[in-house]
């Protein structure tokens, strides 16, 4: 809200010290955000006040424009010549002559070229005169422009910093000052406006009556309450109203101003307000309820009384109702919505926008001022639904003072009838039921021992009390001192104890409470689960892996890039029901498209040599899951509806990723570097498996998007937790992605965690180590070949490793040899070659008897 | 060099004769000192230590001398071999020395020459400050807790005192996901976790969330629709906030330096009461020390407690919570939040395995 500082100070009692810099200090202090602090621009040289005595329409040109001859009093042009621009002989000369040519019995007029055409002959205006430097260093001089001479310029509001209004130059009403007078003084032009942006809670202070008491109560100064107005009784209705929806209003309250001069124009002081909070000025009718809004923080609503049929009802819409708001746009009503009708069906979307029908116009000499109170979230909804975010409805939503529906009338019917010499006529509506604020009663020490400071005896109650309570103290039952307070009627925030407390520790001042730690007991540290995730982490990057963090949101399409088959469970991934970018709407149930994006990113910036991971959740499909319950929040919810809340939510995994391109082992001077290929996806797995202290083996898979030929399931004992290898290639063609991309992903969750780690005992005897070939069937994985070594030789064996791998001629077609080194160790005494050999010789029966392994020669 | 050899040989010669002693140790220095390396050195041996050296015959010859005169001779031989052999190891010591110089000199290398056949990957920093608070936190005696980044609505509103009609829920803000009676959301803040925590664990609880969360925010310079948050939750019998203010004023230190603190402002969250806003001293902000805005912390709620099933006459608590994203953009000055986004490995790999 945009406020000027001269307004806010109207209803204090401050003494003339008091700085701009001291107001936003406070307002910062109590919790008013200041957005901004704008003095308004400054004025020098020549500002004064003009009336237009002569307009010239000029024609010969793209735009209308109009040279006028403009009164304005006895400022002194020759030294505003002197300050001028001199440049432009011919201007010089030709304002010379003009100067000459004054009459001195008449007024002294400016020849003024101007392009807006929203005055007429006689008003009053402002005029900056040769010399003048308006806000934003624009300096003025008389130049010839349109073929004349042009002695000045005639101002909009925007141009002497009175706001943005640019539709046209500021016309003041008659009366306001007259010719020659500083402008800078009529202008007032020494003012300062603050943008705050009161919390949403704080309806209240969302008009210069609260703000003004915020600062009082961190000032602690008195209050004049601009609400204080006396509300006389009234004889009979002002228009019969009926509600027949109480929830959505609570209160209505009518008053009928009529013989209203539909042509009075708004006094200079209100449109400077307005035009300094950022409100145009529409009419003397509309500006009043828009003032009377920023003044008390009450929205109203000026029906042309002339336009209505019959009497007015509050209820909700039905469905396929329509209305026209004032933005002539026809709205589709929702039966949520609440309205007022006539006869003639629904003439105001209540609290948010009224209708084109009964709209007050320039000519409206009979107006019905409303004020409502309606039901905070039932405006919001409104105003959500129809996207109408007016000023009226943001205060509606944030709660509005239902005592003040006839004060804030009063005040307007009296504004009218102060400048538009209407009469008010005696009847006033006001149905509906306020219920009465219920009091809070909280131990009177609650503020000290939420914030940890003792405060002064009686700050609770003179907080309490300075924010507008009413405020009782007594004593509990159990001897407890008690407070209890009734909170204003502006405060629908005020509910329970800790909104109390609050009041008195933001007006204390937040500064004021101490830094003491909380004795919080020993910790268990970081879980296996957590300890594990950073060791992983760690060992990826060590091993040359780069972490990224992609978005976790997909297109489906990438499941067919991925050649998923149709009833492939990835592609059951749950939709976004509002996303960023519509095609992006499927929440992955996989890192990789993610990562595989981001792999694209990096070579499209220049990169070849690529190798990328990501830790996190995906979601997997929720099919077949109840809808979450809703339980209340009045308390604990039962253990069964938790665990239908728990059950609602999907699985979601942690899972880890990678994926690699270009050269994995670069080549340099050394000589040629390795390409990625499958067996690094493999082995990234492995090093995740061994941060894990677990151990990972692999047997050969067949699933999308990976390479039927080169995709290794992942698996830690009999539990399968991802795979590994290279994309196939039709997906790296579809993905546009370098051939060759090899990728790995697994789900961390489903690695054990490794809950004791027993160390081993060391032989310090010497090893024998033995070297075998075996041929076998080509297909026989080497993994399973080791393991049978490994089985066969028994106790003796310490470690099989395989060194080579050959398949050709020697060995014959289909058929493939590999070569171990065996390392045979006994733990009590220093093997003989004997034993080993005998070892080694069981570990090959082993290896023949299972897959048909014959000792190479 | 056999020509000279030759002339020691000469049978004709005394071997014994004094100034036949002196010219053959003095001939076999002289050689030594001239052999320019092992290999001269090697070739020049035998000819003075062989067995056909002129001193090697002269030993022999002691045997037919007359027994008075075998004494002095063989003092004299003796003497004369012992020169020589000192001379030979001194100048193989030598040349030995030299050899082994002058491999270590060949053997240099160009040190300057890369040599990252596997360059070094690097973490996140996002990943690696979340690490850095929860330390500072489980160093206070907390623990981390965590949770579904989608999430159930009660969990993500309703148990944090969000009315039904409150404005975070509209879908301008909160990701839905679903059919439209699901009631899922991608969780919006990660304060869905301290309810699960109030609801499972044992009191006291304090604990600190770092995690993954979600708002339908345009990606821009400022802004992004995902983003990371870490939020602290202490709840117990006399929580004050002042325990508060101790426990941001530590964590600031801990991040921002011994020099930092924090600053409260009021403010307004659904799920604390009362609430602010926490500025943080930055010493190293852009223009000078000075207050950055950083996050939002309160006392909890007792609507919150409530809803957990915590009884608010017995325990307080407060909560507090911060973007990661934001503390990295003024702490380690990074001109645009969508490099933390883009995942560009320009961007990661300056920060290593630490942020």
């Amino acid at each position: 809200m945009r406020v000027p500082v001269s307004w806010l100070k109207e209803h204090l009692e401050l003494s003339d010290d008091v700085t701009t810099e001291a107001l936003v200090d406070a307002f910062v202090r109590i919790g008013i955000e200041v957005e901004g602090v704008e003095p308004l621009g400054t004025v020098t040289g020549p500002l004064v006040i003009g009336r237009v005595v002569e307009i010239e329409e000029l024609t010969e040109f793209k735009k209308p424009i109009r040279y006028c001859r403009v009164e304005v009093g006895d400022a002194d042009l020759d030294e505003a010549d002197d300050d001028a621009d001199s440049d432009d002989d011919t201007a010089d000369a030709a304002a010379g002559e003009d100067a000459e040519e004054v009459d001195p019995t008449r007024p002294r007029t400016n020849g003024i070229i101007c392009g807006a055409s929203n005055f007429a002959e006689g008003d009053l205006v402002v005029v900056a005169l040769p010399g003048a430097v308006l806000p934003g260093d624009f300096t003025i001089s008389a130049r010839k422009t349109y073929g004349r001479v042009s002695e000045g310029m005639i101002c909009s509001a925007r141009e002497l910093g009175l706001g943005e209004d640019h539709t046209g130059i500021l016309v003041l009403p008659s009366g306001t000052a007259s010719p020659g007078d500083d402008a800078r003084e009529v202008l007032d032009l020494d003012d300062t406006v603050l943008e705050l942006a009161p919390t949403p809670d704080r309806g209240y202070a969302l008009s210069i009556r609260g703000l003004s008491r915020e600062l009082a109560c961190a000032l602690d100064v008195p209050l004049g309450d601009p609400a204080k107005i006396e509300v006389p009784e009234a004889e009979g209705e002002a228009w019969p109203v009926h509600i027949e929806d109480p929830e959505g209003c609570r209160r209505f309250v009518l008053r009928r101003v009529t013989g209203l001069d539909a042509g009075a124009p708004t006094p200079w002081w209100m449109r400077r307000r307005l035009l300094l909070s950022g409100m145009r000025s529409i009419s003397l009718a509309v500006d009043v309820t828009n003032y009377v809004m920023l003044e008390l923080g009450h929205p109203l609503h000026a029906f042309d009384t002339g336009s209505i049929k019959g009497d007015l009802v509050v209820r909700r819409a039905r469905q396929g109702e329509k209305l026209v708001t004032l933005d002539d746009a026809e709205r589709a009503l929702d039966p949520d919505d609440v309205v007022i009708a006539d006869d003639s069906g629904v003439i105001s979307l209540a609290g948010t926008m009224g209708g084109a029908s009964t709209e007050i116009s320039t000519d409206s000499t009979d107006v019905l001022l409303e004020a409502a109170h309606w039901d905070p979230p039932s405006i919001s909804r409104t105003a959500r639904r129809h996207k109408l975010f007016s000023e009226a409805a943001k205060r509606f939503e944030r709660f509005t003072d239902p005592q003040l529906c006839a004060v804030a009338v009063e005040r307007a019917a009296r504004l009218l009838r102060q400048y538009g010499e209407g009469s008010i006529r005696p009847g006033r509506t006001d149905v509906g039921e306020v219920p009465p604020t219920p009091a809070i009663t909280m131990p009177i020490n609650l503020p000290d021992r939420v914030a940890g400071v003792r405060y002064e005896r009686g700050v609770t109650v003179s907080r309490l009390t300075q924010i507008g309570c009413k405020v009782a103290v007594g004593t509990g039952d159990d001897g407890t001192a008690l407070v209890t307070a009734v909170p204003p009627s502006w405060r629908g925030d005020l509910a329970q104890p800790a909104d109390l407390v609050e009041e008195v520790l933001r007006l204390e001042g937040y500064d004021s409470i101490p830094s003491t730690l909380p004795p919080a007991p020993a910790g268990r540290g970081l879980t296996e689960t957590q300890r594990r995730r950073r060791t992983v982490s760690r060992a990826l990057a060590e091993a040359g892996y780069v972490e990224v963090l992609p978005f976790p949101f997909v297109p489906a399409s990438v499941w067919d890039a991925f050649g998923l088959p149709a009833d492939d469970a990835r592609r059951r991934g749950l939709t976004v029901r509002n996303p960023l970018e519509a095609d992006k709407n499927q929440l992955a149930t996989s890192l990789l498209p993610g990562l595989l994006e981001t792999l694209q990113r990096n070579i499209s910036r220049g990169f070849r040599d690529l190798a990328l991971f990501h830790i996190g959740q995906v979601v997997l499909p929720g099919e077949g899951r109840a809808a979450a319950p809703d339980p209340g929040v009045a308390a604990r919810p039962s253990d069964e509806d938790l665990a239908a809340l728990e059950r609602a939510v999907p699985d979601q995994p942690q899972h880890v990723a990678v994926v690699l391109t270009g050269q994995r082992r670069r080549s340099g001077w050394w000589g040629d570097g390795e390409t990625a290929n499958w067996a690094d996806a493999v082995q990234a797995a492995r090093t995740i498996a061994e941060a894990g202290g677990v151990e990972l083996h692999t047997e050969a898979a067949d699933l999308p998007p990976w390479h039927p030929g080169r995709c290794a399931r992942l698996l830690v004992g009999d539990v399968a937790v991802g795979h590994a290898g290279e994309l196939h290639p039709k997906v790296v063609e579809a993905l546009g992605l370098p051939k060759r991309t090899v990728a790995m992903e697994l789900d961390l969750d489903a690695v054990p965690l490794r809950d004791s780690r027993p160390a081993p005992s060391i032989s310090p005897f010497p090893p024998v180590l033995l070297d075998v070939a075996l041929v076998t069937d080509a297909e026989v994985p080497s993994a399973d070949l080791a393991a049978s070594l490994r089985e066969g030789a028994g106790e003796l064996i310490e470690d099989v490793t395989l060194f080579d791998t050959y398949t050709g001629e020697q060995v014959g077609e289909g058929k493939r040899s590999l070569a171990y080194k065996l390392r045979f160790r006994a733990p009590d005494r220093t093997l003989t070659v004997e034993e080993a050999t005998q070892a080694r010789d069981a570990a090959v029966a082993a290896a023949a008897e299972r897959f048909g392994a014959v000792l190479r020669g | 060099m056999s020509e000279a050899f030759d002339k020691q040989e000469s049978p004709q010669v005394d071997p014994l004769a004094s100034e036949k002693l002196d010219a053959a140790v003095k001939a076999a220095e002289e050689e030594f000192a001239a052999a320019a390396d092992l290999d001269a050195l090697a070739g020049v041996k035998p000819a003075h230590l062989g067995d056909q050296a002129p001193l090697s015959l002269a030993r022999r010859e002691i045997g037919s001398l007359p027994k008075e005169r075998k004494a002095e001779a063989g003092k004299r031989v003796n003497e004369a071999r012992q020169t020589v052999q000192a001379a030979y190891d001194a100048r193989l010591a030598a040349l030995q020395a030299e050899r082994d110089e002058r491999v270590l000199r060949d053997e240099a290398v160009d040190v300057t020459l890369p040599w990252d056949r596997v360059p070094r990957g690097a973490r996140h920093p996002i990943t690696t400050i979340a690490e850095r608070v929860a330390d500072v936190f489980v160093g206070m005696g907390y623990e981390v807790a965590e949770g579904p980044e989608l999430e159930a609505e009660w969990f993500n509103f309703d148990a944090l005192n969000f009315g039904k009609d409150h404005p975070a829920r509209q879908l301008q803000d909160t990701f839905y996901v679903g059919d439209d009676d699901s009631n899922l959301v991608l969780r919006t803040h990660t304060s869905p976790v301290q309810a699960r925590a109030l609801l499972h664990r044992d009191l006291p609880v304090y604990i600190v969330c770092p995690g993954r969360t979600f708002r339908t925010d345009e990606l821009d310079s400022t802004h992004t629709p995902v983003f990371h948050q870490v939020e602290g939750l202490a709840v117990d019998k006399g929580i004050t906030m002042a325990h508060l203010k101790g426990t941001l004023d530590a964590f600031a230190r801990a991040i921002f330096g011994e020099e930092s603190g924090t600053r409260f402002r009021p403010h307004f969250f659904p799920f604390t009461e009362p609430s602010a806003e926490v500025d943080v001293w930055f010493p190293e902000k852009k223009g000078g020390a000075g207050w950055v805005e950083w996050g939002g912390c309160g006392m909890v709620n007792p609507n919150v407690l409530r809803a957990c099933g915590v009884d608010p006459e017995v325990y307080s608590g407060f909560a507090f919570g911060m973007g990661l994203e934001r503390t990295l953009q003024f702490r380690n000055g990074i001109p645009d939040m969508r490099d933390m986004v883009e995942g560009d490995v320009r961007f990661t790999l300056p920060f290593g395995t630490e942020a």
